[in-house]
């Protein structure tokens, strides 16, 4: 068995692996020096960390040996041989499979403007580190997209005492998947902390010492740091012939076009079996470990599908924001106010089926709930608008 | 030597739920389960620096708010990935109405 990335999904593959009986090889190839660790820290606790931070590991040298997993770091998948059944590294290894599995995750999009080379981005723990010592008190931080990356680094360097303006293109932050009342939430607490939000506004050039706007304003900025998205990782499984839809395409068993070629993460679209097989493609922490973990099974042998309420969360200042399901797919809402100025906002499609929830609050005041609405969405379940919308009401009654 | 400390009314918690008890600059779980038994664990995940009496009690299990790592509150054990160090349990009896949890 072998895995390219060590991200996530990479490093749950080996423990799923084992969990369901492989005795055989496996090898786990990654492109950095680290042994697989955790990414949600690096925009986050790894930024505002009084010392310098160390990586989470989510297989340190002691697992890995005790997985028995052959850990080959700094290396570069850059062909797999389908007919001889081998993965080709750039130094001419090559490492043979039964069965591999593609966890290439994603990677940051590059902006295309004049300067572009001057703005920091965030995807791996070197670059943590880097943007942390940037980001020092006083400096003025110009930030290039208000999506969550850009986001939860605003609300690191403000806390870390510098001056930061976010820029985003779109008429409001957090355009895509979150609700304006959420994205509202967040915009009020990020201007409360001090941080400039400018929307419906482009970025013409940046130059040394300010970033440039498109209508001609020029924003101070010592340190500049571009968060406009992430683009899937295709090149190996284009490169190797596998077919590609908005990432690499899977099968609901995260199967690619090659029988003996899995994928899971962010890398690849997958028919979704809760959403009568729409193809999906996600790019969210549980999702690539349980997507990794079903695709270990089936790589043994296995027909298990990935059915999982898609979620996710960020934590910026101390709100902490959750999504579950697909809200968009929503036609009406309803919401549910909770102590301490927390919030559930409740989306139903056309036959008042919840398919998703929104939330936030302080710390972890809205996780309960969520995660009872996670239930409920799997449950495929039509509670009554009202009860949704009555903090008094137990969720968990609704789901009997 | 046993150190018993009362925790909470039994009252106090819900049937399949928990809540939370800070004691001596130390913070625990205290669990009802659907069985009307009561279960005390430490009252932080070991994965992260989150409260348990956050997350939802499903059965016997209770499910960590924060990245969803799963105990059993009953023996501690770590149900799998993300988590994989056992939560710390505490001995624990009814007296008079009260929940009482053994520090020891």
């Amino acid at each position: 068995m072998v895995i390219i990335g060590a991200g996530k999904a990479g490093a749950r593959a080996p423990i799923s692996l084992r969990e369901h009986g492989w005795k055989g090889r496996i090898t786990l190839i990654g492109e950095e020096p680290l042994a697989p660790y955790d990414r949600p820290p690096l925009s986050k606790a790894a930024m505002t960390a009084a010392e310098e931070p160390a990586p989470v590991f989510l297989l340190d040298d002691e697992l890995l040996q005790a997985l028995d997993v052959t850990f080959i770091a700094n290396a570069t998948a850059t062909d797999i041989d389908r007919a001889e059944k081998e993965v080709v590294l750039a130094d001419g290894r090559r490492i043979p499979y039964q069965k591999l599995l593609i966890a290439t995750g994603a990677r940051a999009r590059r902006l295309a403007l004049p300067g572009a080379e001057r703005a920091l981005m965030l995807r791996d723990f070197h670059e943590s580190v880097a943007l942390r010592a940037a980001c020092a008190p006083g400096r003025s931080v110009a930030i290039i997209g208000g999506g969550f990356i850009g986001l939860e680094l605003a609300a690191s360097a403000s806390q870390r005492g510098c001056k930061v303006t976010v820029i985003e293109a779109q008429p409001r932050i957090l355009m895509r998947g979150v609700t304006e009342a959420v994205a509202r939430r967040i915009a009020a607490r990020h201007e409360a902390a001090g941080v400039v939000l400018l929307t419906g506004i482009g970025v013409e050039r940046i130059e040394a010492d300010a970033v440039v706007l498109s209508d001609g304003r020029r924003i101070p900025a010592e340190i500049v740091i571009a968060g406009i998205g992430a683009a899937p990782a295709v090149a190996l499984a284009e490169a190797s012939g596998l077919a590609l839809d908005n990432g690499i395409a899977c099968d609901v068993e995260m199967r690619t076009s090659d029988p003996d070629i899995y994928a899971a993460g962010d890398c690849c679209s997958f028919p979704h079996g809760l959403y009568g097989g729409r193809r999906l493609r996600l790019e969210a922490w549980r999702s690539a470990q349980d997507q990794a973990a079903v695709a270990a099974e089936n790589m043994l042998g296995g027909h298990r599908q990935f059915t999982a309420v898609p979620w996710f969360w960020s934590d910026q200042y101390e709100l902490n924001l959750q999504i579950a399901g697909l809200p968009s797919d929503g036609v009406s809402s309803c919401t549910r106010p909770m102590k301490d100025d927390a919030f559930i906002e409740f989306h139903l499609d056309g036959e008042g089926r919840l398919v998703g929830a929104s939330g936030i609050g302080r710390g972890n005041a809205i996780a309960r709930d969520i995660k009872l609405a996670e239930m409920l969405i799997a449950k495929g379940a039509r509670p009554d608008q009202a009860a949704l919308a009555h903090p008094d009401v137990a969720l968990r009654g609704l789901l009997k | 030597m046993p150190h018993w400390v009362e925790a909470c009314d039994r009252d106090d918690v819900e049937p399949e739920d928990v809540i939370r008890f800070d004691h001596d600059g130390r913070t625990f779980a205290i669990y009802r389960a659907p069985d009307d038994r009561y279960y005390a664990t430490e009252g932080l995940c070991t994965h992260e620096e989150a409260h348990l009496a956050d997350g939802l009690v499903m059965d016997h299990i209770i499910e960590c708010p924060k990245h969803n790592g799963r105990f059993d509150y009953r023996t501690g054990a770590a149900q799998g990935a993300p988590v994989c160090i056992n939560l710390k349990t505490y001995p624990v009896k009814l007296e008079a109405g009260k929940v009482m949890i053994d520090l020891a």
